[in-house]
């Protein structure tokens, strides 16, 4: 056998969070992922809200401060926190 | 997953590309100059919120407001601040309709700080003349212009990022090449006129944390405009004249020494001394600033700790509200209270912007680049210094000269060798099953331009740079991507290595020191204006790689007099008095 090319995930922890109760992502609402400049958010198929999807924060704000609902909070990143 | 990889072919008269601050504005104004026309306005984010300013601007830094000063003054100011490398008729071109502009926004809602008697508060921060305009309630300026673009009915797309211009038989620009950074598909866009407004090369260096998307810069201006522009031919100037911005060590968001100056607060060194005569940013200033961090007094920070506790809140209030507001968070992570204790300041990654510098796209004072068809206007259009309300008022000339020729241009016919070529090239990393991710070709790109291309230049460190790059683009071949989004990144990866290649060719082309740090050679130390008081501009030749050459600065419209010429070479504040000096140590 040849070697095989395989690759490795390494883990982040999300620097936005989303109050599971307060999200309306199920309900239809996508304000948060329509205004993130980074395009990193999306809606978990498992519970129809919104998270964080991937590492690429500019700590930049428009989600949480346009979601109607008070459900996104963006912490600063940890590497310059 | 899958792909369909569809093609999704459209025209429009006009295509804006970027939506931030010069594009909405172009789109509009092209739509008022001829409202039957098409325009398109495509962005890689969202229009709502996207670009340098999606959560609002907190002042205006360069307002030429009747009584306060003349677009003369403002042209002296910026051709002595850039070291005398100006085309006047540009910078003036500006200054002279900065105004009409500041009067459009105001109509439009966007908010300025005025006086008792309703005039604009303006405050001095510049060397010598004033043209600071606070806008403490500047927060809603994209809701501004969302509001006016669906009023004026400009098309908009959401989510394409603009890969390639497609050009036509003449060298004409006709179009415009792209991907859904959702579904992937591939979009091609015919059009009359082309207006590149897609910001700062904000992702050029590394970003001292580590931390890829931690730039001063939206990090979705990545340099797609100055790499666009590149390929179709345009020419681009001065590049060495790198953006180098001082900032908020980690945050590296900016101080913003313009809302906290004229209250009082300053930069300073680590005795709480100013060492600055003042803070505009200049290759001039971040010299000094350089030294400072370097030296025995360093490192730099803000001093607003002196103030009275009304003020703070005020600084804090509009600091913590605008432009980028996390900010607020970062200090109370750190401890670190305006009241008492200094923010430490360090410099950033470089990257190419002439809003802040003179990096850019060559235009002239239409918003013209030399490519017929093409027009760029903000961040990455050479007009230096130009800022938020250049972009704006570069964007207004670049609308109505694109709405001229696609009024009297008909489309031309679409070369299918480019788009097939450009297909393939875009498309190859999610066709391949495994191979780099784009994230980390990313950082090791950058980290090399931050190794190599940080001023002080070195020559043969930028020679070894152009050898890393090099490499850098054999590994493009290998990149690979599982979705449409890293699609984007692998795309955005490719820019970067252009820019860096840029950013390390325009600066050894140009064999000496000019605009203090941001193109500082410790070879060539000396400012040589017999020989390089020109324009360096970098263009593609016919074989396809990197020229050079120079091209004289326009005769000056407002002449610069031999006693004010250096007067931006006099920033650091004069040494005191030995016995004073004895005094603070005991």
């Amino acid at each position: 056998m040849a070697f095989q090319p395989r690759t490795i995930a390494q883990f982040s922890e999300a620097a936005v969070t989303v109050d599971l109760d307060k999200c309306i992502a199920h309900k239809g609402c996508t304000v948060c992922i329509d205004v993130c400049p980074m395009d990193i958010l999306d809606i978990d198929p498992q519970t129809g809200k919104a998270f964080m999807k991937r590492d690429e924060c500019w700590y930049c704000l428009p989600c949480q401060k346009d979601c109607p609902t008070g459900a996104i909070h963006v912490a600063i990143p940890y590497l310059l926190r | 997953m899958s792909h369909q990889l569809d093609t999704r072919q459209s025209e429009y008269d006009i295509v804006v590309v970027g939506g931030g601050t010069a594009g909405p504005m172009a789109a509009i104004k092209a739509k008022e100059r001829n409202p039957e026309l098409r325009v398109l306005l495509l962005d890689k984010a969202h229009v709502k919120r996207s670009g340098a300013i999606s959560m609002g601007m907190d002042g205006l830094n360069n307002a030429v407001v009747p009584g306060y000063a003349t677009p003369e003054q403002y042209t002296k100011e910026i051709t002595i601040a850039n070291d005398g490398i100006v085309d006047q008729s540009t910078v003036y071109a500006y200054a002279k309709h900065s105004f009409t502009t500041i009067e459009q926004l105001d109509r439009w809602g966007v908010k300025f700080e005025k006086d008792a008697n309703g005039d604009y508060a303006m405050r001095k921060v510049h060397h010598m003349g004033t043209y600071v305009l606070p806008m403490p309630e500047g927060h809603d300026v994209k809701k501004v212009l969302y509001r006016q673009l669906k009023r004026a009915r400009v098309e908009i797309t959401n989510r394409i990022i603009a890969t390639r211009l497609l050009t036509a038989a003449d060298g004409s620009v006709n179009g415009v090449m792209g991907f859904d950074s959702r579904t992937a598909d591939f979009h091609v866009i015919r059009a009359k006129a082309v207006i590149l407004a897609c910001g700062a090369a904000g992702r050029l260096g590394l970003p001292a944390s580590g931390y890829l998307m931690g730039t001063y810069e939206n990090p979705t201006n990545a340099g797609d405009g100055y790499v666009m522009a590149y390929h179709a031919g345009a020419e681009l100037a001065n590049l060495e004249c790198y953006q180098i911005n001082p900032l908020i060590k980690d945050y590296n968001g900016p101080a913003c020494a313009y809302v906290a100056g004229p209250l009082g607060g300053y930069t300073a060194n680590s005795r709480g001394e100013r060492f600055i005569e003042c803070d505009y940013w200049s290759g001039q200033m971040m010299l000094e600033f350089y030294q400072e961090l370097q030296g025995g007094n360093g490192p730099v920070f803000l001093k607003l700790n002196h103030l009275a506790e009304e003020t703070i809140q005020t600084i804090e209030t509009i600091l913590h509200s605008n432009e980028r507001p996390s900010r607020g968070q970062f200090h109370a992570n750190r401890g670190t209270d305006y009241r008492h204790q200094m923010v430490e300041m360090h410099i950033s990654e470089i990257g190419f912007c002439s809003g802040h510098s003179a990096s850019g796209v060559h235009v002239n004072a239409r918003a013209e680049t030399t490519v017929a068809g093409l027009y760029a206007a903000g961040d990455m259009a050479a007009v230096p210094h130009n800022y938020m309300l250049g972009a704006f008022t570069y964007g207004w000339f670049a609308g109505h000269s694109a709405a001229e020729r696609a009024s009297s241009h008909d489309f031309s016919p679409v070369d299918a060798e480019q788009v097939a070529r450009e297909r393939a090239r875009i498309y190859a990393p999610l066709l391949r099953d495994h191979g780099l991710p784009a994230l980390q070709v990313e950082y090791k790109l950058r980290r090399f331009v931050n190794d190599y291309l940080q001023p002080p230049k070195v020559t043969r460190k930028y020679e070894i740079a152009l050898d890393r790059f090099a490499e850098i683009g054999e590994d493009l071949a290998h990149l690979h991507a599982s979705d449409a989004h890293e699609l984007m990144r692998c795309a955005e990866a490719s820019v970067i290595r252009d820019c860096a290649e840029m950013a390390a060719r325009a600066s050894l082309f140009r064999t000496e020191s000019r605009w203090g740090l941001y193109h500082l050679r410790v070879d060539y130390p000396e400012r040589n204006d017999a020989e390089w008081f020109c324009h360096a501009h970098l263009k593609k030749d016919e074989s396809g790689r990197m020229s050079h050459h120079k091209r004289p600065v326009e005769p000056y419209i407002v002449p610069i007099a031999e006693q004010e010429r250096d007067a931006y070479d006099r920033l650091r504040v004069a040494p005191k008095a030995p016995a004073e000096k004895t005094a603070a140590t005991v």
